[in-house]
């Protein structure tokens, strides 16, 4: 690999101690008393719009993203923009059921998805099952994130085998772990605004710069080879490439936010209107993740992969060194740190709230349901902070030790199970129909299949499902969880009928989520 | 926000209006093609790019419209 860059990793070094230290101070920013959950986990419900807007945008639209988009775009072409509709149809989602989410988990302090199925549905094992689903799907997540931090550390020339190319892995670990344990979701929250001003920076500049160095939009998709920059057409009796683009849109928006690092920062905000709010400017992100998707077609254009400066980098991260080796081509080494910083830093905000996330899950919904009925305030804080830990642990030794396509393709089967806690959440949001058992009997299905399914067609998203001679390719998430939804309503009358006058109680009312 | 104003959760129709972006970004028929080209840019690219800002707008017009 190249040599190190020393120019770019000052300024990158410098960037990563400054957010070092805001992460530290943060724990004093709108104080509360960080011994209570949900001042450590949920950042005392109190971000307004504009916070809630950089914390959310950081922690959806991540580093790993930012890097696999456009490699995606890199290899595969026009297929990788799907993130564009992806990122415009979740919107209305968080616009209508969200702030029913927020009124009735405020009003009854609930923190996690679990929390909210435990009083709507009176389940316990319903409870287990959404926190279990929403802790197996964020480890592979944190564990990509981490890839993001590797693969920018390489691009500035630390490589090789052994504890000195992990080190800087290591040392980012220590940090992210340290200051969320200081400070939970206060940390990535302060840390977001630096990171997303950054990105901003790097995106625009490079969307205007790259463009004029390599002669124009014309020039550069003229480059690109032209199978790559349209779906195919589907041929005959199959809805081909544009049944799996669109259904890989809309699951991939359906489950976002269900995902428990997407709650915790939705429920962090300060009121329902600040998520509304939301819902209408965070397509700023979606504009920019658009403009990023192209990088993988300027990357074609200015002929990053055959440079032969980028070819150990290419040999050891794939496509996935894309933009990092355009970054570097195209810009001088200050500025390569400032965007490699943004990225680098991108990894450790969604890095820290999945952990904290995960935590709640596992405080709430495991330990303090199976373990230790009522713990006081402290000891459940303590708690979280311990298992925010663990749970980094867990995604570190996964990136050292296990192949990264094994944490690509849990991320692809965390997306899969993730989207069968929809029934319980975002349908429980709005009614209480559902039997309790239906639901986890529907998300068992859901599970099972969607796994046997991705197994089939060796862990790839689309299954092609075949129906009287005509074939389907769709996202396996959105079959499986219309089956889910199947399941439940047919069993639903079933169990009711069985549980007669038993059935659980439901803690929450109707006027919980309109107030 | 004052509390005083009226309440998200409650059904609006103005909701409606978020048909409109499934509609025109979940059917790659309408937009799986090169022409128009707008500063070199494929149509595909641009007019997802486009209604990213056009869904916004949509959005905020019924943020604004179901807040009374």
């Amino acid at each position: 690999m190249q040599e190190i860059n020393w120019v770019a990793l000052s300024v990158f070094v410098a960037l990563f101690g400054l957010i070092t230290w805001l992460g530290f101070a943060a724990a004093r920013w709108r104080r509360g008393d960080l011994d209570q959950l949900h001042e450590w986990g949920l950042g005392g419900r109190r971000f307004g719009t504009m916070v809630t807007w950089f914390l959310v945008g950081g922690d959806i639209y991540t580093a790993y993203t930012f890097i696999a988009v456009p490699a995606l775009a890199y290899g595969a072409g026009a297929v990788a923009f799907f993130a564009v509709p992806y990122t415009i149809v979740i919107y209305p989602f968080l616009f209508l059921v969200f702030p029913r989410l927020w009124n009735v988990c405020r009003k009854h302090g609930y923190i996690t998805a679990g929390d909210f199925v435990r009083g709507r549905f009176g389940n316990r094992w319903l409870a287990l099952a959404i926190a279990i689903t929403g802790i197996v799907a964020t480890m592979p997540y944190i564990a990509l994130q981490l890839v993001g931090i590797q693969v920018v550390v390489g691009a500035l020339g630390i490589s090789g085998t052994g504890l000195g190319a992990d080190l800087p892995l290591l040392i980012a670990f220590g940090v992210l772990a340290a200051f969320t344990y200081s400070s939970g979701l206060r940390a990535p929250a302060s840390i977001a605004i630096v990171k997303d001003i950054l990105i901003y920076i790097t995106a625009f500049t490079a969307i205007i710069a790259i463009p004029i160095e390599l002669g124009g939009f014309g020039r550069i998709f003229a480059a690109v080879p032209p199978q790559k920059l349209l779906l195919a057409v589907p041929g005959a009796n199959t809805t081909g490439a544009y049944g799996s683009y669109a259904t890989l849109a809309l699951g991939s928006a359906l489950a976002l936010f269900l995902y428990p690092h997407s709650m915790t920062g939705i429920l962090s905000a300060s009121s329902g209107h600040a998520i509304r709010r939301n819902a209408a400017m965070l397509p700023g992100y979606s504009f920019m993740l658009g403009l990023l998707a192209l990088f993988g077609f300027f990357a074609i254009a200015a002929d990053v992969g055959h440079r032969p400066e980028f070819a150990a980098g290419f040999k050891q991260f794939g496509n996935n060194f894309a933009v990092p080796a355009l970054l570097l081509h195209s810009f001088p080494s200050w500025f390569v740190g400032i965007a490699f910083a943004a990225i680098g830093i991108g990894a450790l905000v969604p890095a820290a709230i999945m952990s904290i996330a995960a935590a709640n899950l596992y405080t709430r919904n495991i330990h303090r349901e199976f373990i230790n009925r009522n713990p006081t305030d402290r000891q459940e804080s303590q708690n979280a902070k311990w298992v925010s830990l663990i749970v980094k642990l867990g995604a570190l030794v996964f990136i050292l030790f296990v192949p990264t396509e094994y944490a690509i393709q849990l991320q692809l089967l965390g997306g899969i199970w993730i989207i069968q806690t929809l029934p319980s959440v975002m349908f429980g949001v709005y009614t209480r129909w559902f039997n309790d058992w239906a639901l986890l009997l529907g998300w068992a299905a859901g599970i099972f299949a969607g796994t046997a399914m991705a197994i089939a067609v060796n862990l790839k998203s689309a299954y092609p499902l075949s129906i009287g001679g005509y074939t389907f390719p769709g996202y396996i998430a959105v079959y499986t969880v219309v089956l889910n939804l199947v399941v439940t309503v047919l069993l639903t009358p079933l169990f009711n009928a069985l549980a007669g006058k038993r059935a659980p109680a439901d803690q929450t009312v109707a006027a919980d989520y309109v107030a | 926000m004052k509390s005083a104003n009226p309440t998200p959760g409650r059904w609006n129709w103005w909701y409606l209006l978020f048909l409109l972006q499934f509609v025109a970004v979940l059917w790659p028929p309408f937009y799986n093609r090169l022409e128009p080209r707008w500063i070199g840019i494929p149509f595909f690219y641009w007019y997802q790019m486009l209604w990213v800002i056009i869904a916004a707008a949509v959005t905020a017009v019924v943020y604004l419209a179901s807040r009374e």
